[in-house]
């Protein structure tokens, strides 16, 4: 079990059955009052946010998490293929699911796979990526400045803003965590 | 940054803006070198080289400053340099390298915390500080306060169910730090010392977040033959004297990010109408649930309290009290308020109890609610009672958060930013 005490962002509790994850953490106390830890959590199922506020002591359950590496095989409608390269086992999750992930699937990538009590819930990509360009307005040659930025467009549909050297064609290396550009890469 | 210019609570670079072009000595770290060129000759320790080729930025917790120097100094070494200047940096100098840190492994640059900007915004958030506590002063002594210190170690640090006290091992007899100079102070007025200040650390265990340092600064002050009314008062004065000697003339504080106009006078709202007005709730219908009502209170209440005008919450129930006296008109609420700016607690006051005969009752009441609970019960401090018993003046005190105060009138988002050396920070 875990105490208010060690609450911490990225934290993976059970509220009623779900697992949650917590956002944000913080210690409340009236000068001359009880304590408590107003706390922001995220359901790691559905996506949405609870903001709760627990007495200080107060204990919750730890979710029952696994992480497995699969690797992406194919899209199949709005869902996703991967499969676990050591048992062959397949399982699928929806795009919704996904959420911003989706724009990180290339074939073959080997992802990890998060289980809540065995069942699929989403997907942590690699931290970096390499993604082709297919769309973005022509650059300026020389201008290696990056502080003006224009929206290019990648190849899995994923529009980032990136300095203004970059061309269609070029492949260019993504943050996973903030979707952001990070370095063109040499090919 | 060290200079013969006199440094008050504004960078060396605005001081020297201000003064006419003259010869100065300024020392600071070497932050970055901007066109650095081949050293002339070889650089010691403590050396003095007389060329002036290079423009490095000087930098210390009190700012930044460009002044030309040797060749290149190395990055992080703390140099003086004295020189002209001429109204945006120190030309035609002397510089001297005082000391170069020499480590047995490379230390990354993105480890040297001088190198970043945020040190000029701690050091400016410490030297406004300096100025808030120079105001402070300035206005108790304005009032006829007398400044006084107190114990930090005390046979008792009071019975409040809520305050948790660190104990002193191995003292005998058994001492704790202080949670509050409240004990203390109230026997000087008994003492005769009629409008008293102070500003102490005080220890509070397991308080940590950004609004709690488990040793943090209170500034306490009590007026004998003086009602809350008076106090609350002294807090709207102080408040706005603090703001407007601080932000220039203006009485609008960044706060946490929704700007408060510090201007007296403050609205008074009850409690029992503040839960009704932002929770909907009666407190009796709540009452004696007191976990219940401290959670309406933190989740529904304080976030809507003190914006955009400071506010003071009053009346408080009888059993949150147990040093304040009850209103005569209504026994079971007490004579004590807070004051509350962009939903932070800011300060705790009371019309003080001053019958020997309820206090012993209420902090007998005291013993037994934290025995109860399990939690340590700490001795009636009789030194407190007796003075009671020898008769306490009518009288009422406040006890106001400094740190929480310096952190609203700069908009620093967290109480640790403007502590020198907070608990949870390794380095400066």
């Amino acid at each position: 079990m875990y105490d208010t005490s060690d609450f911490r962002k990225g934290l993976k509790v059970l509220i009623e059955g779900q697992p949650y994850v917590i956002v944000e953490h913080q210690f409340v106390k009236p000068g001359k009052g009880q304590a408590f830890t107003r706390t922001r959590l995220r359901n790691m199922i559905t996506g949405s946010t609870l903001d709760r506020t627990y007495r200080s002591g107060e204990k919750l359950a730890p979710a029952d998490m696994e992480e497995r590496q699969m690797q992406y095989l194919y899209p199949e409608g709005d869902d996703r293929v991967f499969m676990d390269t050591k048992t062959y086992e397949q399982i699928t999750l929806t795009e919704e699911q996904l959420g911003a992930n989706v724009y990180f699937l290339l074939d073959g990538t080997t992802v990890d796979i998060l289980l809540f009590e065995g069942r699929a819930i989403g997907v942590t990509p690699p931290t970096f990526v390499e993604l082709q360009v297919t769309e973005t307005e022509p650059g300026f040659k020389g201008d290696t400045s990056s502080n003006v930025t224009k929206p290019a467009t990648l190849s899995t549909g994923l529009t980032v803003h990136v300095p203004l050297f970059v061309n269609q064609g070029d492949v260019l290396k993504i943050d996973t965590r903030s979707n952001e550009y990070v370095e063109r890469v040499k090919k | 940054m060290l200079s013969d210019q006199r440094l008050d609570a504004v960078d060396i670079k605005t001081v020297l803006q201000r003064t006419p072009p003259a010869y100065v000595r300024v020392s600071g770290r070497v932050a970055s070198v901007q066109n650095p060129k081949e050293p002339r000759r070889s650089v010691d320790s403590g050396g003095s080289i007389g060329s002036s080729d290079s423009v490095v930025i000087l930098r210390d917790l009190t700012g930044e400053l460009p002044a030309q120097c040797l060749a290149a100094p190395p990055l992080g070494s703390w140099v003086i340099v004295e020189g002209q200047w001429n109204g945006a940096e120190v030309t035609q100098g002397r510089c001297m390298v005082q000391s170069v840190p020499r480590l047995p492994f490379p230390a990354a640059e993105s480890d040297w915390r001088w190198l970043h900007d945020e040190v000029s915004r701690r050091g400016r958030y410490l030297m406004q500080r300096a100025q808030v506590m120079k105001t402070v002063r300035a206005f108790f002594d304005r009032h006829s306060f007398i400044e006084v210190e107190t114990p930090l170690l005390v046979p008792s640090p009071g019975l409040d169910v809520h305050l948790s006290a660190f104990e002193v091992e191995d003292a005998s007899p058994s001492r704790f730090l202080i949670t509050s100079p409240e004990y203390q102070m109230k026997r000087l007025v008994g003492g005769g010392l009629p409008r008293i200040y102070q500003t102490c650390k005080c220890f509070r265990q397991e308080e940590l977040g950004p609004l709690h340092e488990p040793e943090f600064s209170m500034l306490e002050w009590y007026r004998a033959l003086a009602t809350s009314g008076d106090l609350m008062r002294d807090t709207e004065e102080l408040v706005t004297e603090v703001a407007r000697a601080i932000l220039g003339g203006t009485t609008q504080i960044p706060a946490l990010g929704r700007p408060v106009d510090v201007k007296p006078p403050w609205a008074r709202i009850r409690v029992d109408d503040a839960f009704r007005r932002y929770a909907g709730v009666e407190v009796d219908d709540i009452l004696p649930d007191e976990e219940h009502f401290f959670r309406v209170l933190v989740e529904k209440v304080q976030p809507q309290l003190g914006s955009p005008k400071p506010v003071f919450l009053t009346h408080w129930p009888a059993s949150m009290a147990s040093l304040a006296r009850l209103e005569s008109e209504d026994p079971s609420r007490a004579d004590r308020f807070e004051a509350y700016i962009d939903g932070v607690e800011l300060c705790n006051g009371f019309g003080e109890l001053v019958d020997p005969i309820e206090q012993r009752q209420r902090l007998e009441a005291d013993q037994a609610r934290r025995a109860s609970l399990g939690l340590p019960v700490y001795p009636i401090d009789e030194r407190f009672m007796s003075a009671l018993q020898e008769g306490l003046p009518p009288c009422s005190g406040n006890a106001l958060g400094l740190d929480r105060l310096v952190m609203l009138t700069l908009g620093a988002p967290r109480v640790q930013d403007v502590i020198a050396i907070p608990t949870d920070r390794a380095v400066l």
